[in-house]
């Protein structure tokens, strides 16, 4: 099990072990994010993506997510694991578990991690599209975007 | 003139046909050498759009070309 509370897996995730680094007993609520692969984007039907990565960086990058969230945010824990490689329709690609005394900063601190990893982690997407095309994305901005 | 190890990642990779190249330059920053490098391989992505890494941290586009380092462009990233 890793001890980072950032780190890119090249196989699917247990989430139980990942559960288990984020509880406390000071914890009252935990919240979580999950992005999984969906099959489609902006109107194109999708079969299946890869994630590429610059992996000393983003690890490196990712874990400064998580550290400024403990500093901006009242938290028991924080842990999120981004996958890269080969992944389906359904799959998860990354999760974001936050614990807290309370809700409020559980929830906010989620939201909070997960728009800065699609923001700032150098972590790139290439999308598999039914009629044989592929691509990478390159969005002009991530912000506000749906995961 | 210094010799580099350059990184190329997603689109850029699949321009430049490899992941990564020695690559000797005169240029006298980051961003100098990044739009030499735009000539060579016909990068499409402006460099406004891009960050830079050297030897895995990130860096400005007016920081110098050391001899020896690793100089990774980053182009948008689309993780999550």
């Amino acid at each position: 099990m890793h001890t980072r509370d950032f780190w890119l897996a090249d196989a699917p995730v247990d989430l139980a072990p990942l559960r288990r680094r984020v509880q406390h007993d000071r914890a009252g609520a935990f919240a979580s994010f999950e992005g999984w692969v969906r099959n489609h984007n902006e109107g194109r039907p999708v079969h299946g993506l890869r994630y590429e990565s610059y992996v000393a960086l983003a690890e490196d990058e990712g874990a400064k997510v998580i550290a400024e969230a403990r500093a901006k945010f009242d938290l028991c824990g924080a842990l999120c694991v981004h996958r890269i490689g080969d992944l389906a329709i359904g799959d998860m690609a990354v999760w974001v578990g936050v614990t807290a005394a309370h809700r409020g900063a559980a929830f906010d601190a989620c939201r909070w991690i997960i728009d800065e990893i699609k923001d700032r982690v150098p972590i790139w997407k290439h999308e598999r599209y039914a009629d044989g095309d592929a691509g990478w994305l390159h969005p002009e901005t991530t912000r506000g975007t749906d995961a | 003139m210094s010799t580099v190890h350059l990184l190329y990642f997603a689109s850029l990779r699949d321009a430049a046909g490899a992941g990564g190249e020695a690559w000797t330059t005169e240029a006298i920053d980051l961003r100098a050498l990044y739009v030499e490098l735009q000539a060579r391989h016909g990068f499409v992505l402006p460099v406004e759009r891009l960050r830079v890494a050297v030897d895995g941290a990130f860096a400005r586009w007016t920081d110098p070309v050391r001899a020896g380092s690793e100089i990774a462009f980053i182009p948008p990233v689309s993780g999550g």
